[in-house]
């Protein structure tokens, strides 16, 4: 690695004293500087994670540290109507927004990346959605989506495109649609202002030369923007995937998984069984469950985008 | 009109594109992004200055600003409510945690990226991955924790759980920055005879303020943004962060207070978004920068 062979060793005249030779070794004052985030790290965030797995596996409740009784709670779960409705509702929440997140997104991006007057500023305004706290955002699209002061209905009833007020958040499917619109809402300036980042990388004179060949702009997008965005297209799509699949806010906001649980997310059921319901035990067997769907995804859009890279020709 | 033959000046092959057509394809839809994604905000602010009757009159009153604009629901919030003590908890917690954890982030990314003791690599990754585990499946373990370590109900459960998740991602941005400083500066220290701990408060940390603010900031949106942990460890009211406290306790059983509740959430997020506007480009690079290393 050519960094390594530009970091120093240090040898020292063996005049110096022990301590400050101690201080000179690379391994030890690693181990010194990583401590402080080390410990916090293996403590809050490795050990509970194994902690999570074992309760998963006890019928803990809240007031009991419960029994060890191996797969019983995830066999509980496999003939649980609920789980694997959450399950289902988890992909379909991921899968859509994540696609509406993209194409908006990649849009937004491209807009933003045109002259357009007052850019710095119209781009600052874009991520508020992003900056606000979700729940306080999510509060507000509870008012919007009320099913008697609803503005979007009343806005709709006054144009007379519908003659009854749309009841939002009261039917399965209406909730379902609700509730992924509120998400794209807030994730599009992410997936919008990353992606920009990685427009304005692309040299203006590929373009130009695209242009002198007789391309449209159709295929400057398709041949040009495309192939040199995917590398950053792959990373904000895991991210965005991964927020969406442990989101847990928005729904405990303006549904908490109702209604008839058609909005339940695994991490919203798994907080409802552990938290509100007492069962420590097969909360943790869900949240659990969420790992290897977790991986799947990751892996799926980490690699099944990466694969374009190379072979479009691409860097590695 | 000045100002947009300038922007079409120096708009490298926009000369090809007409105005006209420009309108359609960029102004138009552009206008449609901004305002539904300002809209919630504007509606936010427009009912929580809105009496009760003109919440539910849209008849009588126009629904789109308020009539008979009142400051009721604000001096129901801060003077009937906890909702002030709310506020103090998130900034209290907020900035404790992320000073906690730019300092142990400094210190790990400055081992990882420039003591490269053995290992350094795998420990780099490590915090990466680290970055990916959600809230979500380590809420129940960690209220579990809280409560035999007996930091249950307090602050200090959430300003110990927040790094969990600022740690990976300062750590990362920070490698990313301190990458980007010389090591020839730090080999003219070390000849001149200063140690580690000094080179990096004295070379290293001046030259990587901006990485700091951008991270500094990042985290403190992040923690102010965090719910699920605060949500689960705290019951009492009086230790609530504005999040939670919002919407568990401005809900009267079926009784929603929509003026208050509105109110609530924006005096909740203006903290955030005044922070927001007076260090975009940090906050932009922060954000794009962990997605891009």
């Amino acid at each position: 690695m050519a960094v390594e062979s530009r970091s120093f060793a240090p040898t020292l005249p063996l005049a110096y004293g022990g301590l400050e030779r101690l201080m000179q070794s690379r391994n030890l004052l690693g181990f010194l500087f990583l401590l402080p985030a080390a410990v916090l790290l293996l403590l809050f965030l490795t050990y509970p994670l194994g902690l999570g797995i074992w309760l998963g596996l006890t019928n803990a409740t809240l007031g009991e540290s419960g029994k060890f009784i191996g797969i019983g709670n995830y066999l509980s779960l496999a003939r649980d109507d609920v789980f694997w409705l959450s399950v289902y509702n988890t992909l379909l929440y991921t899968v859509v927004a994540s696609t509406v997140k993209f194409g908006l997104g990649l849009w937004l991006a491209l807009l933003l990346n045109e002259h357009i007057p007052f850019k710095a500023f119209v781009r600052a305004i874009v991520l508020l959605p992003f900056i606000v706290p979700t729940v306080l955002s999510a509060v507000a699209f509870w008012w919007i989506y009320d099913s008697q002061f609803s503005i979007i209905s009343w806005a709709l009833v006054r144009m007379g495109l519908i003659t009854h007020y749309i009841d939002f958040l009261g039917q399965p499917n209406a909730a379902r649609a609700s509730v992924i619109a509120a998400n794209v809402w807030r994730g599009v300036p992410f997936v919008a202002i990353s992606l920009l980042a990685g427009l304005q990388t692309i040299a203006p004179s590929l373009y130009e030369a695209a242009t002198l060949d007789g391309a449209t702009p159709w295929q400057r997008f398709r041949y040009v923007t495309l192939p040199l965005l995917t590398p950053i297209i792959a990373v904000v799509m895991t991210f965005s995937v991964l927020f969406t699949f442990t989101d847990f806010q928005l729904i405990y906001t303006l549904t908490r998984g109702g209604p008839i649980n058609a909005t339940h997310l695994m991490a919203t059921l798994s907080f409802q069984r552990a938290i509100t319901g007492g069962r420590l035990g097969e909360g943790a067997a869900i949240a659990v469950a969420m790992i290897p769907f977790l991986l799947a995804a990751i892996l799926f859009s980490y690699f099944g985008l990466q694969r374009r890279r190379w072979q479009h020709g691409g860097r590695d | 009109m000045a100002a947009k033959v300038g922007a079409l000046e120096r708009g490298g092959m926009d000369y090809l594109v007409s105005l006209p057509r420009k309108w359609v394809t960029v102004y138009l839809p552009l206008a449609v992004f901004l305002f539904v994604l300002l809209f919630p905000f504007y509606w936010m602010a427009v009912t929580s200055f809105k009496t009760n009757e003109e919440l539910y009159d849209y008849k009588t009153y126009t629904p789109f600003w308020p009539v008979h604009a009142t400051l009721a629901n604000f001096h129901k919030l801060l003077f009937e409510t906890d909702y002030p003590q709310w506020l103090w908890n998130t900034v209290l917690v907020s900035v404790v945690a992320t000073f906690l954890s730019l300092f142990a982030s400094v210190l790990a990314a400055y081992a990882i990226e420039r003591l490269r003791f053995s290992g350094a690599r795998y420990v780099g990754v490590s915090i990466f991955l680290a970055y990916l585990v959600p809230p979500s499946i380590l809420f129940i373990p960690l209220a579990v924790m809280s409560f035999e370590l007996g930091i249950f109900n307090s602050l200090w459960a959430l300003i110990l759980t927040y790094p969990t998740f600022l740690i990976p991602f300062c750590t990362w941005l920070l490698m990313g920055y301190f990458k980007s400083i010389p090591y020839e500066l730090e080999e003219c220290a070390l000849i001149d005879g200063a140690n580690r701990f000094q080179i990096l408060w004295k070379i290293v940390l001046p030259l990587a303020v901006p990485g700091l603010i951008s991270a500094g900031i990042f985290a403190f949106t992040l923690s102010w943004n965090e719910f699920i942990y605060a949500l689960t460890f705290i019951s009492d009211s009086e230790s609530k962060t504005v999040s939670v406290g919002t919407i568990t306790e401005l809900v009267e059983g079926d009784v929603y207070h929509w003026g208050s509740l509105m109110a609530g959430a924006l005096v909740g997020s203006l903290p955030v978004a005044i922070l927001y506007s007076f260090f975009v480009e940090h906050y932009v690079s922060s954000m794009t920068g962990a997605v891009k290393e």
